[in-house]
């Protein structure tokens, strides 16, 4: 299981990869959270539960990330531990974080939204799940 | 970028010949150099605008224009709500009504140089910027829906700031039209706290020195002579665009096949102007409209508070406010006859002519300022439209530089602490609380602006007007 950011000239893209299809995006989500900081800063503090659902599993990916963006914003939160579940287009997980310090967590950039630029979730050919798409920042 | 997917129609203009689903040219402004740095996805952009329904007269991308979502930032394409137009979330972006304002400040370098540092130090504590920063102003919901119908004329009549301000804002301040009940309950909440705040990213607020002016003309009635000092602000509409944007394309995708459009990439989310989904978006977007303009004004009473404390003979007034994500209503001319419009200008500014009505008293014979910003290192430019411009791209000119090199790439590039070094040893102070911000924003990770601001003042979309260099710069 692994996060990764793919090069986008103006902005920036993540990208999760993992067995199954909820550990890729918990990996996206470790990706999204290192656009804005070191997650490795982030202590898992306070639990946030969050619900999304969608037809395509792309679009649940890009509501997932917008999800997660949005806590971040309302709560002046971090999160850095993950725990998704994804069953019949639903998706239900938990994020652990704490709130934002610019002094700890030595802040590079605030992510606007998950775009549908290079928005993709798949199976690679190595078994692996994939899910990934441009943030804009 | 692959010179077969265009022809030269002159100096500084390039034809996109139409083609397949086209419904009209596509025509990109640039230099020969600019050109070759352009990616290819632009004239791919360009030609998908060109095939959305209802467009008039041609698909526009500016000099600055870069791979965008969507609509490539730099585009301009204007729809008729009558000939089956639609309006785009993506043609506006995530960051609606991004924009900037530049203040008078009444004070020469000399002023200000004894006291550079106190002055950036206190805009940078009192400034709330970067990720997670919060303005003092707490709303509630009805509150913060008065905001967004009301625009900066709300501000004004709250406290941040003066009547005369709204003269040379946009629209006076406040746009038409704008209907809070059409923004969700989530972006909602995101703006609740983040009134009065700059964000992160390419956004700033600037102390600058006027060091060259082109148009003597246009120069004195916009008010700037050479060696005074001006203050600039880079930001948009916060949370709360950001979440209608994301809001709205969803829906917009969602949608695209009950309108019967079809859409050649999903950022290019639309819904025909006549439809709920278009009018709702329109009402929403038109609250983030208000919502920017709203978040500057603050700003501008926070930067008044600044000066009143320590340089109390300062005199701080707007010269201009201009956005640069927006979709508005405008009459243009199109074959000889005058027809409402609905221009989308994704990472374009406004340039209206002279004596177009919108314009404050002053301005009536020069024309509309064009602000043009560019990085904590480089000058930014004051431009001026032009009564060809309207001819050329429905009154629309250039924004800003434009990144030339990814975020991650400027990272390894670049430390924060070596940047900020570097441009102290030029001059210019930069207070941020982001070192990586820093490095994800240096100056050599952007075009060149100069090029950018010759090239729309060769194409004639807005002439120069005057140069600024940065003296102090506050980053999120």
């Amino acid at each position: 299981m692994v996060w990764q950011h793919f090069h986008h000239q103006a902005d920036i893209g993540i990208r999760g990869i993992g067995d199954s299809l909820e550990k890729a995006f918990e990996e996206a989500a470790r990706g999204l959270m290192a656009v804005i900081c070191s997650p490795e800063t982030i202590e898992p503090k306070e639990a946030v539960q969050i619900q999304c659902e969608a037809d395509e599993n792309d679009m649940l990916f890009a509501d997932w990330i917008n999800a997660l963006i949005y806590e971040m914003d309302v709560r002046k939160m971090l999160f850095s531990r993950f725990e998704v579940r994804i069953h019949n287009h639903q998706l239900s997980a938990k994020a652990w974080g704490e709130k934002t310090d610019p002094e700890k967590h030595k802040l590079a950039v605030e992510v606007k939204a998950a775009t549908f630029m290079e928005l993709k979730v798949f199976l690679d050919s190595n078994n692996q799940w994939v899910a990934q798409c441009v943030v804009d920042v | 970028m692959n010179r077969k997917l265009i022809k030269r129609r002159g100096d500084t203009k390039w034809l996109v010949e139409r083609s397949g689903k086209m419904h009209v040219d596509g025509v990109i402004f640039g230099s020969e150099q600019l050109i070759n740095e352009m990616d290819d996805m632009v004239v791919q952009q360009v030609r998908n605008v060109a095939s959305l329904p209802g467009i008039v007269e041609g698909s526009f991308a500016m000099p600055d224009a870069h791979w965008g979502y969507g609509f490539c930032i730099g585009g301009v394409a204007a729809f008729d709500a009558d000939a089956g137009g639609v309006i785009s979330a993506g043609g506006v972006g995530f960051d609606i009504a991004c924009g900037v304002r530049t203040l008078h400040t009444g004070l020469k370098k000399e002023d200000v140089m004894p006291i550079r540092e106190k002055i950036a130090d206190a805009l940078f504590h009192t400034i709330p910027a970067g990720v997670g920063s919060t303005g003092k102003l707490r709303l509630s919901v009805s509150r913060l829906d008065e905001v967004l119908s009301g625009g900066a004329k709300w501000a004004v009549e709250n406290g941040y700031g003066r009547g005369d301000d709204l003269r040379f804002i946009e629209a006076g301040g406040c746009i038409a039209g704008a209907d809070p009940a059409q923004v969700s309950e989530h972006a909602k909440k995101r703006q609740l706290d983040e009134m009065g705040t700059l964000g992160s990213g390419n956004h700033y607020l600037e102390l600058q020195e006027v060091v060259e002016i082109y148009d003597r003309e246009a120069a004195a009635a916009f008010g700037i002579q050479k060696g005074d000092i001006k203050i600039s602000i880079h930001c948009g509409s916060r949370g709360l665009g950001h979440q209608i944007g994301t809001d709205f394309l969803k829906r917009m995708t969602t949608d695209a096949e009950k309108h019967g459009l079809e859409l050649s990439e999903r950022e290019l989310a639309c819904a025909p102007l006549n439809s709920a989904l278009g009018k709702s978006y329109l009402g929403a977007m038109r609250s983030g409209i208000n919502c920017a303009l709203a978040n500057r004004q603050i700003l501008t009473h926070l930067v008044r508070q600044v000066f009143e404390k320590l340089v109390p003979q300062a005199e701080i007034r707007l010269l201009y406010d201009v956005s640069h994500n927006t979709c508005q209503q405008e009459r243009h001319t199109v074959g000889g006859k005058q027809k409402d419009l609905f221009v989308h200008r994704k990472g374009a500014t406004r340039a209206w002519g002279p004596e177009h009505a919108e314009l404050p008293i002053e301005y009536q014979k020069v024309g509309q300022p064009v602000l043009i910003g560019g990085t904590m290192g480089t000058a930014s430019y004051i431009l001026v439209g032009t009564a060809q411009s309207e001819r050329l791209a429905f009154g629309s000119a250039c924004h800003g530089a434009g990144r030339n090199m990814s975020r991650k790439a400027a990272t390894k590039k670049w430390n924060g602490k070596e940047v900020i070094g570097r441009l102290a040893s030029q001059g210019i102070l930069i207070r941020s609380r982001s070192l990586r911000g820093i490095a994800e924003e240096s100056p050599g990770a952007y075009k060149d602006v100069s090029e950018v601001v010759e090239v729309t003042h060769q194409a004639g979309l807005a002439h120069k007007v005057a140069k600024l260099v940065p003296l102090a710069c506050v980053k999120g």
